[in-house]
């Protein structure tokens, strides 16, 4: 068992996939709690094809570096996609769906009109060895700042997520930290969309948020555990997808159905219990 | 005592759609004004207006100096979301200090102190390691205060405290809040179904109707003929 891991991890493309997913699983763990509590879950769905999109469409016309380039058109969709959930007079939910699939459509045709059939692929569903040295650096120091900034802005994210009116009518900028949670989250999107595929990121999100709140009922251990369970389940669906060669982003979202099952038999018990 | 709020000739509407219409009163120091009126009156509009949540189409809604948005505490209505948070009671009261830390990220002692007061002067300490999401709606409408009172000290907005409670729970609730307002000098603005508790309790009563809002207090208001209506021959 040991000796396999040591052989696993002898590959460099091992290394890079354990330290960027290690990091990205952290990221989004953290600020899934708080958007699938805000009910902001479609969001993260909707922006990871809009990445989608701009990725393809920056891959089509050369650019050099596609990643930085989706950055910004990601990060003004998520500033977008949280207006209209906001304001809540356009079905929010359907309005949501139409810009993903939107964003997805175009990307694809792009793709294949321009004959990079075989980046698709990897973009949609995610690549072990998709990530160079340079992915790797550029989203281990974004990953830092995202994990800083949820540090600092802890309290408040707890405020805005608990009662957004509260916060607001005594006094918090409530509309300044809702965009700095869709800012973190554009990012965190971003640079997990390589290793992760498109359709499967916003898993990442989800999934773990929704298996630490059937077990913990405090906010502080329930970012704590969906932390630890996303780092968990990422090392397990990363090294599985290597024995087995797996799809990885599949991987690892199969792991946390398994790890969801778990904690809802768990949480039947402990709550028989109380 | 001095005047906290004044409001002129107040309108609010949604769309086209009018629900507020020239309103005009004032809130002072130490008053228990109970905002009473039937459904769609426009209670709750009203309230987003007085918390800055919705800004009026018409009039104004003034300020005094030395009220601040950190001396104000406020009771929302809870949202179907927040009955199910994971969140410990004592994760929830000490949420209400973060307007006065500004920038600063993390919670002072002085802070938890303060949280730790009000949850006992709600008589919840047995309840601070508890999960919100367990408690009972009283239980959870005591802890949303002891919020409101770690956010200010001023003045208390609360947006229908008792509904959903039971009859000895609303009782010791109407006490709590009558507490607040003697013992404390906390001005309290209340939006209320109950009109019979309200005359008993508050120092003013705005009545907000389509055709004639009163405003005045609840001596004035007993005796007019919207007070008459709900009291008959005093
Ligand atoms: N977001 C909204 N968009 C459009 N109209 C609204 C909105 N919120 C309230 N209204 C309308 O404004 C009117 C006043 O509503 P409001 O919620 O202020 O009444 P209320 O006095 O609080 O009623 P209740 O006693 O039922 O709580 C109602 O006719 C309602 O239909
Ligand atoms: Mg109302």
């Amino acid at each position: 068992m040991i000796n396999e891991l040591i052989e696993m991890f002898s590959n460099d493309f091992m290394i890079r996939a354990l330290i960027g997913g290690t990091l990205v699983s952290l990221c989004a763990s953290l600020l899934g709690v708080s958007l699938v509590l805000k009910r902001y879950s479609m969001i993260g769905d909707g922006l990871s094809h809009v990445g989608f999109g701009a990725l393809a469409v920056a891959s089509a016309i050369g650019a050099a570096a596609p990643l930085q380039i989706a950055i910004p058109v990601v990060v003004i969709a998520a500033f977008f996609l949280l207006r209209i959930s906001e304001n809540g007079k356009i079905k929010g939910d359907a309005a949501i769906a139409l810009i993903s699939t939107s964003a997805l459509a175009v990307g694809i045709t792009v793709a294949s009109v321009s004959g990079l059939n075989t980046d698709i692929n990897s973009y949609l569903f995610g690549s072990i060895i998709a990530m160079d040295t340079g992915d790797v650096v550029f989203c281990s120091i974004l990953s830092v700042f995202i994990l800083i900034m949820f540090v600092f802005f802890y309290n408040k994210i707890f405020a805005v997520t608990f009662d957004e009116n509260f916060a607001r009518a005594t006094g918090t900028k409530a509309g300044v930290y809702n965009m700095i949670i869709a800012l973190l989250t554009a990012l965190t999107i971003v640079v997990g969309m390589k290793m992760m595929g498109s359709m499967l990121i916003s898993s990442l999100i989800i999934f773990p948020a929704v298996i630490s709140m059937r077990v913990c009922s405090r906010f502080k251990t329930v970012i704590i555990t969906s932390a630890s369970v996303s780092v968990l389940c990422f090392f397990i669906g990363l090294t599985s997808s290597y024995t087995y060669s797996a799809p990885t982003g599949a991987s690892i979202v199969i792991v946390n159905m398994i790890a969801l099952l778990i904690a809802i038999v768990i949480g039947k018990f402990v709550k028989k219990r109380r | 005592m001095g005047v906290l709020i004044e409001c002129k000739e107040l309108a609010f509407s949604y769309e086209d759609v009018d629900v507020i219409k020239d309103l005009s009163f004032t809130i002072s120091e130490g008053d228990y004004l109970c905002i009473v009126g039937e459904n769609g009156s426009g209670k709750s509009t009203l309230t987003k207006g007085l918390l800055g949540l919705k800004s009026p189409d018409k009039g104004k809604i003034i300020f005094s100096d030395n009220l601040k948005k950190k001396d104000i505490g406020y009771l929302p209505q809870q949202t179907p979301a927040q009955k199910d948070f994971p969140a410990s009671v004592f994760e929830v009261v000490l949420s209400g200090r973060l307007n006065s830390r500004g920038l600063r990220p993390f919670y002072s002692k002085a802070d938890k102190m303060t949280a730790h007061e009000n949850i006992h002067k709600l008589g919840i300490e047995e309840l601070m390691k508890r999960s919100y999401r367990d408690l009972s709606g009283g239980q959870q409408q005591r802890v949303l205060l002891a919020r409101a009172l770690c956010a200010g000290k001023k003045l208390l907005f609360l947006d229908e405290p008792v509904t959903g409670l039971d009859p000895i729970v609303t009782e010791e609730m109407y006490r709590l809040i009558e507490d607040l307002n003697k013992t404390d000098k906390i001005t309290i603005v209340m939006v209320s179904h109950d009109i019979k508790s309200a005359a008993r309790y508050a120092t003013h009563i705005l009545h907000l109707n389509s055709e004639k809002s009163f405003f005045g207090t609840t001596q004035q208001y007993i005796n007019s003929p919207l007070g008459q209506y709900f009291f008959g021959e005093v």
